[in-house]
């Protein structure tokens, strides 16, 4: 994928990135905002994922459903979502229909309403969001434990909140949030797709230069001190089936000891994006029938996060049987050093992701801006270059280093009715 | 002054000039398109092997064989069928329907005849280790058990059974307990020797290669595929006509939120009746934030997350339903307003602005559905599988366009009985 963009930052300190791709008469714009989950103090949790709610609850240019209506009359593919670390807004555009999109966006930075009724009527709507996950197993084992992976962090909670603070948070907490966040200088656009950049370069600057920045609002730092000794916790629920999601300490995205760890997440839990039967847990869980599925991800986060592996246990198995199984596999990573080959085979891997990836204008604009939130897009293009460097040696110093049993956090999903058999 | 696109690029639309198709000898379709911006391809397909074979006490029969394809073949062993795959980033996989077993992946171009091969090896000899037979009922049961505890699958499962009494689409295809233990492994050789055959079977390429060498490609590995005796689909039986509304609730004890679908049957993909059907549910449930279903459930009442109706057409007959996630204790309230919102879109039907609109949703975001070449591919095989012509994107615009408000009205009123329900909860 040719990797040239163009990158401004505006007066008021918003900063555009460019990239144009001229396969199809797409136009992809993603608006970006320097505030997550991350960034919620106790009592508040939730409020940037409401708050990203309420961006489509109108503005007066733009009213509540007229929003909706004017993306999709035009062909148009959007949506948002709200991560630990920042917030995005995206609309996939027939080309020449791209300017409401960027209209919309400028107009939203500032001139959002939250409407009282709004919120009181988003207040439900979210805690149906959040009932809804509430259904699924593995949302309450993966909330309790990352509730018990940091003690002090703000990444302990879920990015929608806790229900406490979803019956509490108000209008003016919202509205505080949006206007203290949402200013162009914690701001990026990242626009890939079929335009010329002087011209849209322009268009940008006339759209969003003249919104005012505002002070550059400080972030949340609650770093989360050293956990001395592993901890257990169980969740019970209905249902049959057993299930033990084991969370290690893993570093931020920019670490030099990130990309040999992206190298060992893919021996042991496979690439993410394609089916992982070969992966050395895949063998030894699923193979030898210890779990029926497994799955292992790390997320790139501006802070350490987590490095997770869930596994569904065999309804023959013990949960300790199962532990005990996926140990011994992390202890050969930390005693045999793994081969090139198997490293060579990693970075195949990640280099198909790749072409897959460029096959669409929405993921390319997205990598833009995404990879600004934590570092820049230079990470972004030497991603498989760097993977590339890592050595069997680095593969076995970083094991060791970050699987420590003393700095895990060891979940497990107890089926009621199982047990009551 | 607007952001001009440049026009030099503009994709043109899949059409008889750019597709290719190709029958060979033994009955396989060919499918392909180039699309020389990325090296990579996609491949996808069918062949006519699906649940509708099953008999009731072995449902679950086709979807065992179609994900055991994979497990073994007389050359390679499960480990080194995606050792090969997983080593150059590359992926198959099959999958199975009511009445079709698919398959689809992707690869680098270079790999291409590397996906084709194991694709020829699963689908022609694979050979149904025991021990990885196990292995896969034992995922399949948990797989149940999961299910079980899902209040949309288990609300789906009961309309299905409600709408369809009596019609194979009635049943599951991923069985019950009971069906998947008592499927042998001389079961799934069998269904394998009479089911999985040429005739009938369709591929699709789309990607960095030109569309004469993908099907070569495929006639080297396929075009020697003869199977005696693949047996003929039985014909689909009629379906009962709901004739009154009927309401079922599964209960789930320690679950948040109830899931509700409430609905009809809809009308085939190849029926006249498709696209009024389809721009009318847009209306209903589909169009901004999920259509008037979402403006009322969901924007007005502030009842569900999710609130949306959807139209599920294939080569039977479909399924017209509304889908929504609330808290148990709304439940009748949200049945109360997706009546409502039924009866007023039969009475009045759609207003001008509102059809517009969706027209126009239509026609708009074609190019994005056809941007990858995963999404080519499945278009590919839409005009395959329904018949709809290599020219059927060309002529997408016009057919959208043609629809009138009183097409939509009288197809509303064709279907949409709001006192012939099939009312469908699950929660606690």
């Amino acid at each position: 994928m040719a990797n040239h963009i163009t990158q401004v930052t505006l007066k008021n300190g918003m900063k555009v990135m460019l990239k144009e791709i001229h396969t199809a008469p797409i136009i992809s714009s993603w608006m970006w905002y320097r505030v997550g989950s991350r960034d919620e103090p106790t009592g508040k949790t939730g409020i940037s994922h409401w708050t990203e709610h309420m961006q489509f609850k109108g503005t007066k240019k733009f009213p509540a459903n007229m929003l909706d209506k004017a993306i999709s009359r035009e062909g148009g593919r959007w949506n948002a979502s709200t991560s630990r670390d920042s917030t995005r807004y995206f609309e996939t555009m027939p080309a020449d229909k791209i300017d409401l999109a960027l209209r919309l966006e400028a107009d939203r930075m500032t001139n959002s309403l939250f409407d009282e009724k709004e919120v009181a009527s988003e207040r439900t709507v979210i805690i149906s969001e959040r009932e809804g996950s509430e259904n699924e197993p593995l949302f309450r084992l993966g909330e309790a434990v990352q509730n018990h992976s940091f003690r002090v962090h703000p990444y302990r909670h879920e990015i929608i909140g806790d229900m406490a603070d979803l019956r509490t948070i108000t209008r003016d907490d919202l509205y505080r949030h949006y206007r203290t966040y949402y200013v162009p200088n914690n701001a990026v656009l990242s626009i890939a797709g079929s335009f010329e950049t002087e011209s849209m370069l322009k268009r940008v600057g006339e759209l969003f230069e003249h919104i005012p920045g505002g002070p550059t609002p400080s972030r949340l730092i609650r770093p989360e001190p050293e956990q001395n000794g592993e901890i257990r916790l169980s969740v019970e629920g209905p249902g049959e089936t057993t299930y033990i999601q084991v969370a290690y300490r893993f570093p931020d995205a920019t670490h030099p000891d990130y990309f040999p760890l992206q190298v060992m997440e893919s021996l042991l839990g496979g690439d993410s994006g394609l089916s992982h039967k070969t992966s050395r847990l895949y063998r030894a869980l699923v193979d030898k029938e210890y779990g029926v599925d497994i799955a292992g991800w790390s997320e790139t986060t501006i802070d350490p996060f987590l490095y997770r592996i869930t596994i569904t246990c065999h309804p023959r198995r013990e949960p300790e049987k199962v532990i005990a199984m996926l140990d011994a596999e992390i202890k050969k990573l930390q005693d045999v050093r793994v081969s090139e080959d198997e490293i060579k085979r990693a970075v195949k891997q990640a280099r198909a992701g790749f072409a897959y990836g460029s096959e669409n204008i929405t993921n390319q604009a997205f990598w833009m801006g995404y990879t600004a939130m934590f570092s820049s897009y230079r990470w972004f293009t030497t991603y498989l270059t760097n993977l590339a460097k890592v050595t069997p040696q680095d593969v076995q110093r970083v094991a060791r280093k970050y699987f420590q049993p003393g700095s895990r956090v060891v979940g497990m999903y107890l089926p009621k009715d199982r047990r009551n058999k | 002054m607007t952001a001009r696109p440049t026009r030099k690029t503009d994709l043109s639309l899949p059409g008889p000039h750019d597709i290719y198709r190709e029958v060979l000898s033994n009955g396989i379709t060919v499918l392909a398109r180039s699309n020389f911006s990325s090296p990579s391809i996609s491949i996808g397909g069918y062949l006519p092997a699906g649940a509708i074979f099953e008999s009731d006490d072995k449902l679950g029969l086709a979807d065992f064989v179609s994900s055991s394809l994979m497990r073994g073949t007389q050359t390679r062993s499960f480990d080194a069928i995606y050792n090969e795959l997983e080593s150059v980033g590359a992926g198959l996989g099959f999958d199975s329907g009511v009445h079709n077993a698919s398959f689809g992946g992707r690869s680098l171009v270079d790999d291409l005849p590397l996906v084709l091969t194991l694709l020829s090896e699963s689908l022609r000899a694979p050979v149904f280790p025991k021990d990885e037979i196990e292995k896969l009922r034992a995922q399949m049961l948990t797989g149940l058990a999961i299910r079980a505890q899902d209040t949309s699958d288990m609300a789906s499962l009961a309309f299905d059974r409600m709408l369809f009494d009596g019609h194979p689409y009635s049943r599951p295809p991923d069985g019950f307990v009971e069906t998947i233990q008592a499927i042998t492994r001389k079961d799934l050789v069998e269904f394998h020797r009479f089911h999985f055959g040429p005739r009938g079977m369709v591929i699709a390429i789309v990607g960095a290669i030109h569309p004469k060498k993908a099907v070569a490609a495929v006639e080297k590995v396929l075009g020697g595929w003869q199977v005696p005796g693949q047996v003929d689909a039985p014909v689909l039986p009629p379906h009962k006509p709901i004739k009154k509304t009927v309401r079922h609730h599964h209960a789930l004890k320690g679950k948040s939120q109830s899931d509700l679908v409430i609905g009809m049957i809809g009308p085939k993909r190849k029926d006249p009746d498709f696209f009024p059907a389809s721009l009318g549910n847009s209306v209903l449930g589909q169009f901004g934030m999920m259509g008037r279903i979402g403006e009322s459930v969901r924007e007005r009442s502030g009842l569900a997350y999710h609130a949306s109706s959807g139209l599920s057409a294939g080569i039977g007959p479909g399924t017209w339903e509304v889908n929504a996630g609330v808290n148990p204790k709304n439940l009748e309230k949200a049945i109360d307003l997706i009546e409502l919102e039924l009866r007023k879109f039969i009475k009045h039907g759609v207003t001008k602005e509102e059809l517009a609109d969706s027209q126009a949703n239509y026609i708009g975001r074609l190019p994005l559905s056809l941007e990858s070449n995963s999404g080519v591919m499945n278009a590919l095989l839409n005009i395959e599988r329904y018949d709809l012509g290599l020219d059927f994107y060309q002529r997408y615009e016009g057919m959208v366009k043609s629809v009138t408000r009183d097409n939509v009205l009288e197809t509303a009123r064709k279907y949409i009985y709001p006192d012939r329900l099939v009312i469908s909860t699950a929660g606690p």
